[in-house]
């Protein structure tokens, strides 16, 4: 039972994160290509309860980091004007998923006051708001290459398993050779073959069905073994004895049984796609400006300067981390339910 | 002996697909090296068309494969358009560094893992092995890439360590020791981030491989002996549960390659990581075929060297 509980907090996290990546135009103060040029690599703004009077305020505020540039004294908070943050505010227009456009956003501040809640980059742009945009980009890479590893592994596993014979034997052992390879050195040779300067766009589709395509292997091979065990079972046998077609029995009784194979097999493979595209944009071989992903971010860490005066470019880094550990906890869960339920 | 005679054609043959699955799908690729001089006024395209034949680029991909496998055999492993150069001894310096901070790294994880794994195996329950859990969890769930950055960062803002680089700039003037030192100084931070990266599976198998031994009734008979515990764990237990612990040495190594890529990038370290990078950027294709191949070799050799390990712990392998 506890397992049970655990996979479901960690899917409705998992939901409730999905959402804000979605809706990132909503929650996202700023648009992400939006420049701040007189404040570049901002700190984090800090948010204020109690004004420079000893006032206490309801609804917090904070001074913007464009005022204390003008003036003479920045720290003095007495002459900086404090900016109330509002919510459900009008701003920048920005498109859900494509469809709907909006210009209503969840909170900001007013003109020219701004808010950065984990500061902002060389260009001055909202680091918050890249966080969420870039999570559409590097979360959705994830989730195209974990399906196209899965129905990969699918087609290859149920075929070889099934029909078994000189079908398995070869390709099983390709799917040996695959497991043989660095994959990351070979996703870094095949990204060598895509040419360097094509679409955004086109680059991340490519790249995110190019990292499913060379995972197919390991969740083949899981679900050829349980294809294996499921097609001696005695319903399959007495169904294939009513003169049920391979189709029908693939369909209706063997690949049903795998289901939790592959559930277990998405919750792992989907951080380690994530991963991925991070690791190649960081290394300036994934997505390209303007696209913010969660590499894109990181990459300017690579710089000490950056990591030497800007501790909070650090901050979404840090920010992957419980996104992973729901992840596991997740695929933990599962493997664990699916040990207890009988097949 | 046939074992090992199957294994070893086992594992050239998985190099040779590799290697024909890696060159085609370079050369299946839009583009080479010399596309960026056709842009070039200044270079007529028949300049850029005799380069291409004069690296072999203007043949089929069949003959291309042909020499490049004849370059091989020659020890070449075909030509570096950048550095216009032979690309084994480009890489052979590389492989070098690389196999050095594995290596290290390797040594460093399991020298941390097996005392770690059996001592949380033998205080199961208690809370040094919650501890213990937590802090393999953690480390399990933060990417590879954020602990090297933060490694990173722990270097450039407490200046404990060097930021990069595999030597000082002065290392040719210093003496034996004094080389030795600085070049021990320099490995420290990424041996140390590639071993924490690959601990966390290790202590875990170790544990649970060791929990399963030490739940059997013969080690019950050795305790009820009165046999000492220390004595009970590494001599009793610890070989019978090492089998398995073999065939994670051959699986560890994929891990410590793919992250090993990252830490050399982000710690600067003079492997075969940064070459790769450059060169796909560069689309040095042989370079880029080479390191491809060269990381395979390391994996199918560590695989290798599991299987030998396997064999030479195992009787009842020796005996199929």
């Amino acid at each position: 039972m506890t397992h049970r509980r655990k996979l479901a907090a960690a899917l409705v996290f998992l939901a409730g994160f999905y959402c804000l990546v979605l809706f990132a135009g909503f929650f996202a103060p700023y648009d992400f290509a939006a420049q701040s040029r007189e404040t570049p690599v901002a700190p984090p703004t800090a948010l204020h309860f109690v004004d420079a009077q000893g006032k206490f305020h309801a609804r917090p505020f904070i001074y913007s980091a464009q005022d204390a540039n003008q003036q003479a004294t920045p720290s003095d908070a007495n002459t900086q004007r404090p900016y109330p943050i509002h919510f459900f505010v009008r701003g920048s227009r920005y498109k859900i998923a494509g469809l709907f456009t909006s210009n209503v956003h969840l909170f900001g501040v007013d003109d020219p006051g701004q808010i950065l809640l984990i500061g902002s980059d060389a260009y001055g742009r909202d680091q918050f708001s890249r966080f969420l945009y870039g999570g559409q980009i590097s979360m959705l890479a994830g989730l195209i290459a974990a399906l196209f590893s899965v129905s990969l592994g699918i087609i290859v596993g149920g075929i070889a398993g099934y029909y078994g014979g000189w079908i398995d034997e070869i390709l099983m052992r390709g799917s040996e050779l695959f497991l043989a390879l660095p994959w990351l050195y070979l996703l870094f040779a095949v990204r060598a073959a895509l040419p360097l300067r094509i679409s955004q766009w086109q680059v991340f589709l490519l790249l995110a069905t190019i990292m499913g395509l060379i995972g197919w292997a390991r969740p083949a091979r899981l679900i050829r073994g349980v294809v294996l065990s499921a097609k001696q079972r005695n319903f399959v046998t007495a169904a294939r004895g009513f003169g049920a077609s391979d189709a029908y029995l693939l369909r209706k009784h063997v690949l049903p049984q795998t289901y939790g194979v592959l559930l277990t097999q998405m919750t792992l493979l989907i951080p380690q796609y994530v991963l991925a595209e991070v690791t190649l944009t960081f290394l300036g071989l994934g997505v390209g400006e303007p696209m913010p992903s969660w590499g894109a971010l990181l990459s300017s860490l690579q710089q000490y300067s950056v990591l030497s005066s800007y501790w909070w470019m650090f901050l979404p880094a840090l920010l992957l981390i419980p996104l992973f550990l729901v992840f596991y906890t997740a695929a933990d869960a599962l493997q664990e339910l699916h040990k207890s339920v009988p097949l | 002996m046939r074992y090992f005679a199957r294994r070893l054609a086992h594992a050239v043959l998985l190099l040779l697909g590799i290697s024909v699955f890696s060159f085609a799908l370079l050369q299946l690729a839009p583009g080479d090296f010399f596309s960026s001089l056709q842009l070039n006024p200044q270079i007529s395209s028949r300049t850029v068309e005799a380069l291409r034949s004069q690296y072999g680029l203007d043949k089929p991909l069949p003959v291309r494969y042909g020499s490049w496998l004849h370059s091989v055999l020659k020890g070449d492993l075909g030509t570096s358009f950048a550095y216009n150069s032979p690309v084994a001894p480009l890489l052979a310096l590389r492989a070098r560094n690389t196999l050095l901070l594995t290596g290290t790294a390797t040594l460093l994880a399991w020298l941390l893992a097996i005392p770690l794994g059996i001592w949380s195996a033998a205080h199961r329950g208690e809370w040094g092995d919650r501890v213990g859990g937590v802090m393999t969890s953690t480390l399990l769930i933060v990417p590879e890439l954020v602990l090297f950055l933060a490694l990173l960062l722990l270097a450039v803002r407490t200046g404990w360590f060097p930021t990069g680089g595999m030597i000082s700039a002065e290392f040719n003037d210093l003496n034996f020791w004094s080389k030795v030192k600085d070049l021990a100084n320099h490995l420290l931070l990424p041996s140390l981030g590639l071993a924490l990266a690959t601990l966390p599976p290790l202590v875990r198998h170790i544990r649970s491989a060791m929990i399963e031994v030490l739940d059997s009734p013969f080690i019950r008979a050795a305790r009820a002996h009165g046999i000492a515990e220390g004595r009970v764990l590494l001599r009793y237990a610890l070989p019978v549960a090492a089998n398995p612990l073999i065939s994670l040495f051959g699986f560890s190594i994929a891990t410590m390659l793919s992250a090993g890529l990252l830490v050399e990038v982000i710690l600067s370290w003079p492997g075969i990581g940064p070459l790769l990078v450059d060169a796909i950027l560069a689309k040095d294709t042989y370079i880029v075929v080479g390191t491809v191949m060269l990381s395979s070799v390391f994996l199918v050799a560590g695989n290798f060297f599991a299987d030998m390990l396997l064999f030479a712990a195992d009787p009842r392998i020796r005996m199929e």
